[in-house]
């Protein structure tokens, strides 16, 4: 499904030029459950939003579905982060202003969809993912692990193919934390590839693959 | 995304920024306000003067004797003696076309008095028509008759103070007063008129117009007054004048032809450019309010870097971004609009409750103009930060709490 050849990317920092990623080679089929490792400033959360797109590599192709991604424009891009690809954050990144069902509707509403589906929509992932009686709470009336929730049903709520995951637990205590991986990884049961960063080794282990990162490089 | 969810959700934005939002509100309703007042208040005094020239009479031409002004050709060697306008030339152009009625005028000061009690005031010798043309309206009796203009009657019409003056509050029909050294019947009172152009016509005395060339002891008239038949004959009437007059007087074009709305539009003119002057300075204030806009916009992008982030990365388009944020401060700028616009209204009824005798009325036109120039500059100034939005990098802007 994914396919990233010789991906380079350059940041400037003042007069030089760091390394973030260099000569990144991989492939990832659907419905992996993938954990990128390693200490910080190693290039992870970089690799992550190059394959959200969030980011765009100086160097190399990125193949996704066999579309050269990399080579979209913005919007394409968009479009593509639109309907292929669910992010959730380590600061969950919820609107503060939105009511937990408002912030789940929210890629709908992005993508113009009816409101009447969205409500229906909307209604399924709040009892999916047991906040039912939460929905018309504010994200900041929230716990963590419901607000982590929250940001999970977001993610999928356009039922995209593939879940990156930055750090999900790191801002959650452990059972919220376990809580959460739980769910991560009943959605790659049912079929859902997830990638996720963490630097936690004992959920790294949980996965079924794990790639480890030093120095922007992926040690075999 | 449908128009209807931009809207709600650029306006539970504006809801949860009060602080932010309630300064910019006042920002542009000043604006908006202080544009609305101003334009009302300048067409407001325009229209005062309309009604004042009005109340001359309409479709009101003016002849004077003599001329005020030169066309050209060398000055007359031996001085040209002006020639007085007389009876005769006013009787003149009763027959013209496009004149419905000529008032022939005379005016002079004589002591007027009843009794004891004598007051000088200003005699008016004019004929029935002058109360047509001037809307004179009379409270007690009737104006001067309708009878032919060359002969003299010793009737009289009293202005409103000087009646009281004279009489206090008894009735004065049929009594005798004193003008000068003759005798004349009240006929009637005038209605209380007030100050028109600098005139007092509550302290004159009007009589006919041959007693006051009598009681003057000439044959020259003051001015003549010329009512037009409609607004479009008043220039054909006005040429009409000028050759009648000209060749009784032997060919000399001495005399001056005011028209009424010559004046009028000068007058229009000048507080069309006034208004507009005032009008463009309160607009400072909005374009003050637009830049406001830009800067409280510009922070709010800033604070809302990471929201901007997630916008984008569940698959919102810059444009849709530059959508959301233009949405944001339009709605802003026409609610401080609809704000403003409520508070001028407020404003000028609170003016016309203070100020009775002014006329004052909202204008329209300013309202629209406000509010799409307020609209307009919302919009202008909202792009720049719009587009900061628009801008961002996502994973940037994602990658701070």
């Amino acid at each position: 499904m994914i396919s990233l050849q010789d991906i380079e990317r350059i940041f400037p920092v003042g007069d030089e030029e760091v390394h973030a990623l260099r000569a990144i080679n991989m492939t990832i089929t659907a419905g992996e459950y993938i954990a990128i490792m390693g200490p910080s400033g190693s290039g992870k959360s970089t690799l992550l939003n190059i394959l959200g797109l969030l980011d765009q590599p100086n160097q190399g192709t990125y193949l996704l579905d066999q579309e050269k991604v990399s080579e979209l424009d913005e919007d394409q891009q968009a479009e593509v982060r639109r309907h292929k690809i669910g992010f959730v954050f380590q600061f969950f990144h919820l609107v503060p202003r939105l009511t937990a069902a408002e912030n789940i509707e929210l890629p709908m509403t992005l993508a113009g969809i009816d409101s009447a589906e969205r409500k229906e929509r909307v209604a399924v992932a709040l009892a999916d993912f047991s906040l039912t009686n939460r929905g018309g709470h504010r994200a900041d009336q929230l716990s963590g692990g419901q607000r982590q929730r929250v940001a999970i049903a977001r993610a999928i709520i356009m039922e995209p193919k593939m879940i990156l995951a930055d750090e999900p637990t790191g801002n959650l205590d452990r059972a919220a934390g376990y809580e959460v991986i739980e769910i991560l990884e009943t959605l790659n049961s049912n079929g859902m590839t997830v990638i996720m960063v963490t630097h936690d080794p004992e959920l790294g282990l949980r996965a079924r693959r794990c790639i480890q990162m030093v120095d922007g490089r992926i040690i075999p | 995304m449908q128009s209807q969810d931009i809207f709600r959700f650029s306006g539970k934005a504006i809801i949860s920024y009060r602080f932010r939002t309630v300064l910019m509100l006042i920002a542009m309703a000043i604006g908006v306000a202080s544009v609305v007042l101003l334009i009302s208040l300048g067409e407001s005094a325009r229209r005062y003067i309309t009604n004042q020239f009005s109340s001359l009479g309409t479709n009101l031409i003016i002849v004077l004797p003599g001329r005020s002004e030169t066309v050209g050709g060398p000055p007359p060697l031996l001085g040209a003696t002006p020639r007085d306008l007389t009876l005769d030339d006013a009787m003149a152009l009763q027959r013209l076309a496009g004149v419905a009625c000529v008032s022939p005028i005379v005016v002079g000061s004589a002591p007027v008095s009843r009794k004891q009690l004598e007051r000088e005031v200003l005699v008016v010798g004019a004929t029935a028509d002058l109360a047509t043309m001037r809307k004179l309206e009379v409270s007690q009796g009737s104006f001067l008759p309708r009878t032919d203009p060359s002969r003299g009657s010793a009737v009289c019409v009293l202005g409103s103070k000087l009646k009281v003056e004279l009489f206090g509050n008894n009735n004065p029909l049929g009594q005798r007063v004193r003008i000068g050294d003759r005798r004349f019947r009240v006929i009637g009172v005038l209605s209380p008129m007030g100050v028109s152009l600098g005139d007092d016509i509550d302290e004159t005395v009007t009589i006919p117009v041959a007693s006051a060339q009598a009681l003057f002891n000439t044959a020259s008239l003051f001015r003549i007054l010329v009512e037009a038949t409609g607004s479009e004959a008043i220039a054909k009437a006005k040429e009409n004048i000028r050759t009648t007059i000209s060749q009784r007087h032997e060919g000399e074009d001495d005399i001056t032809v005011i028209t009424q709305d010559a004046i009028l539009a000068t007058f229009d003119r000048i507080f069309r450019a006034l208004t507009l002057a005032v009008g463009g300075i309160a607009a400072i204030s909005l374009v003050v309010a637009g830049i406001m806009i830009m800067n409280v916009m510009l922070v709010a992008v800033s604070n809302r870097r990471t929201e901007v982030g997630l916008l984008k990365a569940l698959g919102a388009p810059r444009s849709q971004i530059m959508r959301i944020f233009l949405t944001e401060s339009a709605l802003l700028s026409v609610t401080g609009a609809l704000l403003g616009l409520l508070v001028a209204i407020l404003g000028l009824q609170l003016l016309s409750f203070l100020l009775p005798n002014f006329p004052i009325q909202p204008v329209p036109w300013a309202a629209l103009l406000a509010f799409t120039v307020a609209l307009a500059t919302g919009l202008l100034f909202g792009v720049l930060p719009a587009r900061t939005a628009a801008r961002l990098a996502a994973a940037e802007a994602l990658a701070r709490r």
